[in-house]
């Protein structure tokens, strides 16, 4: 009895907050509400079975398809620009004579500190014109400020905001793996005349692959639910609009157009597509990472 | 034999790590239940507000309202009914307070008492999330115009909702800066453009205002002026007129001022647009007579010299505006106090204290007729228009009539994406007009109504 009882508080939990609202999500979405006449008096709106419908509305829903393709190519912008420059720093970092170290960590950390909401409102202010100092200054060198917000510049700009706060706690994932690399590794390959590059490059970075692995993982799945930088910004600019983003498309079936059941739909169908995505990454990079280890 | 469990191990990670990416994409879908955390609050509160009621005592009502200062004009309530406690919670504004209306009311625990503008009643009638009040207010009905009137009983006997604020559209302009480029104030809309062409061409970084895809309500009130109708019921039917040849008109002529550059294509209600409002870019609004609440905030160092007239015409010489925004006190069908809820709602928009109240703190023009002692004194804002506040109720008796449909809400969001795109692009606004139309016909067909596009 005793493993059953051991076992029993992370099985509630799981059942309670993980298992019963996914339930109630596939429920909702093989549902819909249903008028008869106007609409108007009590009775007139019912809820009814209505099988796959949400499904094959949500999945032509052009919307919903242009934002998918925004979050993917968004994705592809700023994973690679994130990790690229979070490995960068760390490497650095990790390099021998290195000043300010300290500082320098807790410096590119910090941004990762300040909530999501203010740093883009932080970020928005400066892309607007009319409120940011940039074009002041940018005037002095005769120089005008682009336009931040137009359809294909917006996506950069909700990006950066992505890389600003996201760099620094990747950063220090794959710092603290370098440190867990045996010293006598470097001490080796300095015997065999590799340079600081080589080292990096041959030794470190096939060393901590596994952290490159997970901290890409981790990146594409909140990369691909971005919402709070772009819901923000929403009211700043007529480019972003409601669904702009998949997930905001979901918040927007939901409590804007009052359609929870169209949006159950949206949010099992992400969700289906990230598990199967992350598995299917993991596995294939399980694969060539651990082989033969 | 080695490499098969840990193998095994790996791909449970694998799958672990898998699972906790769906659960995390899971977990946006479960935050709408989230999100009606301070409504459970509120719902505590009315349960214990029950209790107290049944045993005799006081009972505490809950009010959502966005009208600034509202606090002040309920504690003159509060005084006067030690037994009928209303309390304030203040929402950020019509959209917002609708969507988390809506989820609240879903969830079983909505406020007693709801400011509700006009155009979103049918959605929440339709819902059932409103109480019908008639037996207890319908006898207001000589207070209000009958446009407004019209509005809160969806043209049946019931009452959902007791009319707050006429909301006819107006425009604002800076007279000392039309005076300073030669403008002359505009009678027409003709007129209006003409003066957004010269300005152009005489203060290229100045604008006559701004188009804002994010205020559908404004467009919506712009082209009930030029006769649109876009929702009408008969019978069990309902027809769509969006994309009609009035909608079209009004379309096209923004385009034309937005793709010439005399109008801006910036949002409202942002930073970057107050400023404007401020300093001097943006010279004249295309606005309400609700705007005296917002200009103190909006163009702090404007007061007296912005001004007050009426919307341009479309034809030389006619009065007609539209509405934007307006709205009433509605009683949420899921109070368990809904006759006195009703007796506040009657009180605040009827009782001389209470609209007296609402001009001076609220700053809206009350619909209820019988307020006209409230309204000698301009706002402060416009002391430099005595009269604003009978032009106000000139406006108001020049407003269209207007029918709105069950979900405004879709129409609205779909304008904003449609709009929004079509704005920052400077492209045609007839596509996205035709958007909105086709999104909300398929909208309501969906959901079973009858539907015929106008």
């Amino acid at each position: 009895m005793a493993p059953y009882a051991f076992v029993t508080p992370a099985v509630i939990l799981y059942v309670l907050v993980l298992l019963i609202p996914i339930g109630y999500t596939i429920y909702l979405s093989l549902e819909k509400t249903e008028v008869s006449g106007l609409g108007l008096g009590a009775g007139a709106r019912r809820q009814v079975f209505a099988g796959l419908s949400n499904y094959s509305s949500a999945l032509a829903d052009p919307a919903f398809d242009s934002s998918l393709l925004r979050v993917v190519i968004y994705s592809v912008i700023l994973v690679p620009v994130m990790l690229g420059l979070a490995l960068l720093f760390a490497l650095l970092l990790d390099a021998r004579r290195v000043r300010f170290q300290r500082f320098s960590r807790l410096s590119i950390f910090l941004p990762y500190a300040v909530p999501t909401v203010i740093a883009t409102l932080l970020w928005g202010f400066l892309y607007l014109p009319t409120v940011s100092p940039f074009p002041e200054m940018l005037s002095k060198f005769g120089l005008s400020m682009p336009n931040l917000f137009t359809t294909h510049v917006a996506l950069l700009s909700v990006a950066n905001v992505g890389v600003w706060g996201g760099t620094g706690f990747n950063m220090i994932v794959m710092y603290t793996a370098l440190r867990a690399v045996p010293s006598e590794l470097y001490e080796a390959a300095r015997i065999d005349g590799a340079s600081q590059p080589q080292i990096a490059l041959r030794v470190k970075i096939p060393m901590i692959a596994p952290a490159l692995i997970l901290t890409g993982v981790f990146s594409l799945i909140t990369t691909l639910q971005v919402f709070n930088e772009p819901e923000t910004l929403l009211p700043l600019t007529n480019t972003i609009s409601q669904g702009w983003m998949p997930l905001m498309r979901i918040y927007n079936l939901a409590f804007d157009e009052n359609n929870s059941y169209e949006a159950a739909a949206l949010a099992v169908i992400i969700a289906v597509v990230m598990f199967a995505g992350s598995f299917f990454l993991l596995r294939a990079s399980n694969k060539r990472v651990f082989q033969g280890r | 034999m080695k490499l098969i469990p840990t193998r095994r191990r790996r791909r449970a990670v694998a799958i672990a790590v898998a699972a906790l990416a769906a659960a995390a994409a899971a977990g946006c879908s479960s935050s709408g239940s989230s999100s009606t955390q301070p409504a459970a609050g509120t719902s505590s509160s009315a349960a214990s507000a029950s209790a107290r009621a049944s045993s005799g005592q006081k009972v505490t009502l809950t009010f959502w309202t966005w009208v600034p200062n509202m606090d002040k004009v309920v504690a003159i309530w509060n005084k006067t009914h030690p037994d009928i406690q209303v309390q304030v919670q203040t929402q950020a504004g019509g959209d917002q307070e609708l969507t988390k209306l809506l989820t609240a009311a879903k969830a079983g625990n909505p406020p007693d008492l709801a400011q509700v503008e006009y155009q979103v009643l049918p959605t929440l009638v339709t819902n059932n999330y409103l109480a019908n009040i008639a037996q207890y207010d319908g006898s207001l009905k000589s207070d209000f115009p009958a446009g407004n009137w019209n509005q809160v009983t969806l043209g049946t006997g019931n009452l959902y909702a007791v009319p707050q604020d006429a909301a006819p559209m107006a425009l604002f302009y800076r007279a000392d800066l039309f005076k300073k480029y030669g403008l002359t104030v505009p009678a027409t809309w003709a007129q209006f453009a003409a003066d957004a062409t010269k300005l152009h061409s005489a203060a290229p970084g100045v604008y006559l205002g701004s188009f804002s895809a994010v205020d559908p309500g404004e467009f919506a009130g712009l082209t009930q002026q030029a006769g649109a109708q876009w929702w009408s019921a008969s019978g069990s039917n309902w027809t769509v007129g969006i994309d009609d040849a009035a909608s079209q008109k009004v379309a096209s002529y923004w385009q034309g001022l937005v793709s010439s550059g005399g109008v801006d294509n910036q949002p409202q209600w942002t930073a970057a647009w107050n400023k404007g409002m401020n300093d001097g870019k943006y010279i004249a609004w295309v606005s309400d007579v609700w705007a005296p609440s917002d200009f103190p905030t909006t163009a702090p160092s404007g007061t007296g010299k912005w001004q007050m007239t009426e919307l341009p015409q479309w034809t030389s010489g006619a009065n007609l505006v539209g509405n934007w925004g307006g709205s009433s006190t509605g009683v949420m069908a899921g109070s368990k106090h809904q006759q006195a809820s009703a007796q506040f709602a009657a009180w605040l928009n009827t009782d001389p204290t209470a609209t007296a109240a609402l001009v001076s703190d609220g700053g809206i023009y009350p619909a209820d007729t019988a307020a006209e002692a409230a309204l000698s004194a301009p706002p402060t804002y416009f002391s430099n228009q005595p009269n604003f506040w009978t032009l106000a109720k000139q406006y108001a008796a020049a407003a269209a009539n207007v029918t709105w449909g069950p979900d405004v809400n879709v129409a609205y969001t779909e304008f904003q994406t449609a709009f929004g795109s079509a704005a920052s692009g400077k492209g045609s606004f007839l596509s996205p007009l035709t958007a909105v139309q086709s999104t909300v016909v398929n909208d309501m067909k969906k959901s079973g109504f009858t539907v015929a596009a106008g």
